[in-house]
């Protein structure tokens, strides 16, 4: 088969790097998205007869749902469904040579720092990662206290009737046109299980098995955080992560049980052709706490708004998020928080940092049931405007049925002032590194909750963002 | 003390930028290795222009006139190039930088001065920050704190002489120095830049203000008076005191 047909029918229409692929017919599901493919699918996971209705159930929602009109532009969106391929076997996925991957690829990874081992399983062209040492070691401690952390396929398989209580319960298929799309198509995500008082120091990294299992296009995750349990798991890293696919819709469900506090990051940078529509959301039961630290830095859209529903008495939820929107780009994200109980309480921190002709949104929503009382609700977002030609939104929804509760609204919107680059380029920083240490600054608040080597990273890559800011 | 100055300005010409209303209209000023020299003049007279415009503000713009440090154009050179050639500018009103610490902004100004090619040795650094503040008399909890932010007008001022005591410049322009500050704080900013003018006697030091008062803590060698965008009057310390006595409204008359 000549190269460019092979590439054509890997829908990689848009694909400007030149990757060389192989001849050998992969595994594929045919483009578009109908009922073959999810049989396919479920047949090739060889999943119990629940899943492949439930399977079904989904792909009957998705087609009865209307494309959303608000947020980001989705107008381009269907044609590109059209094209793609909804499933590829992970074992079928093209491979590609260190050789190949863009130089430009390659020196953003070295100016992070990062490992050449490491670089190339982010590149997607390496299967060896370097810390498969730390990783055994932790994974037999984690195996010893009882904690479950492996993909959600073998979730499914090892662990069926915990899998079968909470898998699509915080996240009805029917919630929206993604999540529905997702109950359809899933594949790839993790299945983590902390049992009842059970702490853990070390953040569970989904890094730690991306090479076992590619992160899939339609991820999906469920984590149950069992009473009075703690942990903190950490999805992505700050490098680009190089895709060839311009469509990734993931979800994620969290159980957090009564007394349990439990910590979900993710720090992502899709290249900048990715729409990235991503539902995230826990259920918060009595006493439970539940953190969102949300990092939002490629693709061309996002549109990402994790939800805490405070369903017990004294729960709380923060929301805690950073978006970074280059030129054409446009991050459509926020957080919900849902007061269903007494005497919750919650947090929406947002920044936003918009460049070029780059788009910031927050879109948010407080909501306080009836009967909620003494619940509290503190909401702040700031936007950072770099250029003239930079924009920012910003659309709170605050809906309150309940008088005995007490809600907090801020916002504010700055530009990078003439002055302020005056002042650091007076002590002798040049134009660009006085930007870069003014947006670090803005974004320390929520920077420094992240572990060191994340916020070194995030530090580093904002840097090489500021570069061309200026002129 | 070489007999060449190390800043020398000849006929300067200076407006805002956006605006045609010229301000300095043709001053004449020369300042020697290790001098201290201070501009008095009224609100109005351009002496803050003036320290703008040797510091490079892009609100500001030269028209006419020369200005050579070290031998060089300095007009030319971008703020941090001046900086980095050792201009140190005291703002009359600091800036605010949220979030980002005075230990990180002093960190990330010393690393800027060594070029992408070297690293700042951070042990070194630690060791010339805490005695910079040792010897300016700063609790070392202020570099904690984020630039300026929510800062007293004192503790504005002082974050500014810690500043110069760690960037060492050749030549401190010091913009209004002891404006908003009362008798102590003044005298609290008055005792460090005299002590970083002994730890470094080659530093020259152009110091503008409205008041004699500041000048009663750091002793000028050269006091210039400057009304309307001129210098009128130049001489030694007693010069001060005859405005103090006399106001500047006798220096104006000799301008017409």
């Amino acid at each position: 088969m000549p190269q460019n047909e092979t590439i054509q029918d890997l829908g990689l229409e848009e694909y400007k790097y030149h990757f060389i692929t192989e001849d050998e017919p992969v595994f594929r599901s045919g483009r578009g998205l109908n009922e073959k493919v999810v049989r396919e699918i479920s047949a090739q996971k060889d999943e119990p007869e629940w899943m492949l209705n439930f399977r079904l159930k989904a792909l009957e929602i998705y087609n009865s749902k209307p494309m959303p009109t608000w947020g980001g532009d989705l107008s381009n969106l269907e044609n590109v469904l059209d094209e793609i391929y909804f499933y590829v076997r992970p074992q079928d996925k093209m491979e590609h040579s260190w050789d190949d991957v863009p130089a430009n690829i390659k020196e953003t990874f070295e100016r992070l720092g990062i490992p050449e081992a490491e670089q190339k399983v982010l590149a997607g062209v390496g299967a060896q990662y370097e810390s498969e040492m730390v990783y055994h070691s932790l994974k037999k401690e984690w195996d010893d206290k009882g904690v479950i952390f492996d993909s959600i396929e073998d979730g499914l398989k090892k662990h069926p009737e915990l899998f079968r209580e909470h898998f699509g319960t915080v996240i009805p298929s029917a919630d929206n046109k993604f999540s529905a799309m997702n109950s359809a198509v899933w594949s790839g995500g993790s299945f983590v299980y902390i049992p009842k008082g059970v702490e853990l120091d070390t953040p569970l990294q989904a890094y730690f098995r991306v090479n076992q299992e590619q992160m899939g296009q339609f991820e999906r995750t469920l984590i149950i955080a069992d009473e009075g349990s703690k942990a903190h798991y950490i999805e992505g890293c700050t490098a680009p992560v190089y895709s060839t696919e311009s469509f990734h819709s993931g979800v994620i469900e969290i159980v957090v049980k009564p007394g349990a506090h439990f910590r979900y990051t993710t720090i992502q940078n899709w290249s900048n052709n990715m729409y990235n529509l991503v539902t995230q959301r826990a259920l918060v039961h009595e006493n439970a706490t539940m953190e969102w630290l949300d990092g939002n830095l490629g693709s061309k859209l996002t549109m990402k708004y994790p939800s805490c529903y405070l369903v017990g008495e004294g729960a709380h939820g923060s929301v805690l998020s950073i978006a970074y929107s280059g030129d054409g780009q446009h991050q459509d994200t926020g957080g919900k928080v849902i007061h269903a109980a007494p005497n919750t309480t919650s947090q929406i921190v947002s920044k936003s940092i918009s460049k070029g002709t780059g788009r910031s949104t927050y879109r948010g929503l407080c909501q306080v049931h009836e009967g909620a009382i003494h619940s509290k609700s503190n909401v702040e977002c700031d936007a950072l405007l770099i250029n003239d030609t930079s924009r920012t939104d910003t659309y709170p929804y605050i809906e309150i049925e309940e008088k005995k509760s007490n809600i907090g609204h801020e916002a504010t919107v700055s530009k990078v002032g003439d002055e302020q680059l005056f002042y650091l380029m007076s002590r002798g920083m040049n134009e660009e590194e006085a930007m870069a240490l003014i947006v670090r600054g803005f974004i320390e608040p929520i920077a420094k909750l992240l572990p060191l080597e994340y916020a070194v990273e995030l530090n580093r890559l904002i840097e090489l963002e500021m570069e061309g800011s200026v002129g | 003390m070489s007999d060449s100055p190390i800043l020398s300005i000849r006929n300067l010409h200076a407006k805002v930028a956006d605006e045609d209303v010229e301000i300095l209209h043709g001053v004449d000023l020369d300042l020697k290795k290790g001098e201290i020299h201070a501009i008095m003049g009224p609100n109005g007279s351009g002496k803050s222009t003036l320290a703008k415009i040797l510091a490079g503000h892009p609100g500001y713009e030269a028209t006419e006139g020369d200005v050579t440090y070290l031998g060089e154009d300095l007009l030319e050179q971008e703020p941090d190039e001046r900086s980095q050639n050792g201009v140190f500018l005291a703002f009359q009103y600091p800036v605010e930088i949220p979030g980002v610490s005075i230990a990180n902004f002093l960190r990330t100004a010393l690393q800027a001065r060594l070029g992408n090619d070297e690293e700042l040795d951070l042990f070194d650094y630690q060791d010339q920050l805490m005695e910079a503040m040792e010897l300016l008399d700063v609790d070392p909890s202020f570099a904690e704190r984020p630039v300026n932010d929510g800062f007293s007008g004192g503790e504005k001022k002082r974050n500014e002489i810690l500043q110069m005591a760690m960037l060492n410049p050749t030549l401190a322009l010091m913009d209004e120095t002891d404006s908003g500050l009362d008798i102590d704080a003044l005298q609290v900013v008055a005792k460090g830049v005299n002590t970083l003018a002994e730890r470094n006697p080659d530093m020259t030091v152009l110091i503008i203000t409205h008041y004699q008062r500041l000048l009663q803590f750091i002793k000028p060698d050269h006091v210039h008076v400057m009304i309307e965008g001129r210098i009128v009057e130049s001489g030694g310390p007693e010069v001060a005191e005859a405005l103090e006595d006399r106001g500047y409204e006798e220096f104006k008359s000799t301008t017409t």
